[in-house]
């Protein structure tokens, strides 16, 4: 087995200058998918048949709800990763990657919010969807007031990586106990995005929208990721000599 | 003009669609200029120490 | 190997009764919550009933939490957790025992005064049966979660508030299978089905927990 691979990319230095090749074609593609996916979702895109122009709000509500929930299963990976193979550069993901899931939460939560006015009338209603957001949204805040509460870096990752992990071992758990708890105490409401089917024209937009959320995720990630490394690293010769060709 | 004010308005609905395109907008864009800020102030510093080291 | 188990859970008792008060206080609160609430919303037997089901887990709930926050600390502050983690015998194995020493002591007592609080928030007596199952089979699902929190906070200072956050969320699907039980039996329907999903989360939380909560305790003590 080869596993020099799999070293290199636990390498800050060689994640720095590979991931600052990717980044200005991430924050291309997610400008131009948000831009051209927003414009047709909200000009272009019919109207739906029960809901009117408020559907227009499922081209964010969505895609944010998508990258909420697969980033915290990313945090689980990295968790993995940072226990079994100690690679750094996973709990630098691992860190920098919870405030982003949680204000994609944060997102999906307040947009379900303000679309659940117009539809149901009222801002909040304990619908199945949105209530497993809300509890995704605390469990992104535990891990990151563990991370935060834990002073010693390395105690911090590690500690955040089994929380993450018993965390997304539970969230199936979560989410099918809280749809069926729905369904038990509200029959047959009305659900904000099941929809029999979407004809191309509306979901082609909400596809370059998941797609846009995605890339401007990663772009926010690496971001973060390279700024950490930055300031993991600032006693290196290369992070100096970076720096000063910077300035 | 009442053209644009009708697409604007979305048949009642556009105060919710709009608003909540804002937010996410201002959210977004957020995530992305606040690590570039804290990027621009780590060189700073960095910049600023080694002058003091040149000194 | 049993023998380490029996000497383990003898101390773990002899520790208990050195502080009985340690023992009691989160059933008092548990008590003590459980009778704010007709107090709160009036005495009125119809409201209370429905709400009992409700009232007494969250009650269950945060008593398990506050009587959590101690688990590991006084191991910790004294050492023995770090010859627990360099001892020869499996930690997973070492923590399970002082998770079932403390459901004991805390879930168990409130299972077996749970019929009690029943009753005086007027549920039937045909429902105290279901009450007291779905608490022993949710109670010791409780003390496992709580301990995998426990443990990785265990070497902070200000634990409790945090221990609550991170633990809080993971504990809604037997919050919602616990009073769904008890809602059904007030309505004279069949409960099997959310004994059988609590039993199977229960029988989860036993294989896999350990092994988070000795993993939790392993990073803290190597802090």
């Amino acid at each position: 087995m080869k596993w020099t691979f799999f070293h290199k990319l636990g390498s800050p230095k060689w994640f720095y200058d590979i991931s600052g090749r990717w980044l200005p074609w991430f924050a291309a593609a997610s400008v131009l998918l948000l831009a051209v996916g927003s414009v047709w979702g909200l000009f272009f895109a019919p109207q739906d048949y029960q809901q009117g122009n408020s559907f227009r709000i499922i081209y964010i509500h969505v895609p944010a709800a998508f990258v909420a929930q697969s980033c915290y299963i990313m945090l689980a990976v990295a968790g993995v990763v940072s226990l079994v193979w100690r690679m750094k550069l996973a709990d630098v993901a691992l860190k920098c990657a919870a405030p982003i899931g949680a204000w994609m939460t944060f997102v999906a939560l307040l947009t379900g919010a303000i679309w659940g006015k117009p539809t149901w009338g009222t801002y909040w209603v304990w619908d199945a969807r949105l209530t497993s957001m809300l509890i995704l949204l605390f469990l992104y805040f535990g891990v990151i007031a563990l991370g935060q509460a834990i002073s010693n870096r390395d105690t911090a990752a590690k500690a955040t990586a089994v929380l993450a992990i018993v965390g997304t071992v539970n969230i199936p758990i979560i989410k099918y106990s809280v749809n069926w708890w729905n369904t038990l105490h509200q029959p047959a409401t009305f659900k904000l995005t099941e929809k029999p089917a979407m004809p191309v024209e509306m979901w082609l937009p909400l596809l370059l929208m998941v797609l846009g959320f995605y890339a401007l995720f990663t772009v926010s990630l690496f971001m973060r990721m390279r700024l950490e490394v930055l300031q993991r690293e600032h006693k290196t010769r290369w992070v100096r000599e970076a720096l000063e060709k910077m300035s | 003009m009442s053209g644009l004010s009708e697409i604007l308005g979305m048949g009642g609905h556009g105060v919710y669609v709009w608003s909540c395109y804002a937010i996410t907008l201002v959210v977004l864009a957020l995530n992305v200029v606040q690590p570039w800020l804290a990027r621009r102030r780590l060189v700073n510093q960095e910049a600023r120490r080694r002058r003091r080291e040149v000194m | 190997m049993r023998r380490i188990i029996w000497l383990l859970f003898c101390r773990e008792w002899r520790l208990a009764w050195r502080r009985p008060g340690d023992l009691l206080n989160p059933l008092v609160f548990f008590a003590l919550v459980v009778s704010l609430f007709p107090l709160a919303v009036g005495p009125e037997p119809s409201m209370l009933r429905a709400m009992a089901p409700g009232v007494i887990w969250v009650a269950a709930l945060l008593a398990t939490l506050l009587s959590l926050d101690g688990l590991f600390r006084s191991d910790y502050e004294d050492g023995s957790l770090e010859q627990w983690v360099l001892s020869p015998h499996p930690l997973e194995l070492m923590v399970l025992v002082k998770v079932l020493h403390h459901w004991m002591v805390s879930g168990l007592a409130m299972v077996l005064l749970a019929p009690l609080f029943g009753m005086m928030l007027a549920l039937p007596a045909s429902v105290l049966p279901v009450l007291v199952l779905t608490l022993l089979l949710g109670t010791p699902i409780l003390s496992l979660l709580g301990a995998v929190g426990a443990a990785l906070t265990v070497g902070l200072k200000s634990g409790g508030v945090l221990l609550a956050l991170l633990i809080l969320p993971l504990y809604i699907p037997v919050l919602i299978l616990g009073t769904g039980a008890m809602d059904a039996a007030l309505q004279g329907m069949p409960v099997i089905g959310f004994m059988l999903w609590l039993g199977c989360l229960a029988v989860l939380a036993i294989t896999l927990a350990p092994f988070a909560i000795a993993a939790g305790l392993r990073i803290g003590v190597s802090e």
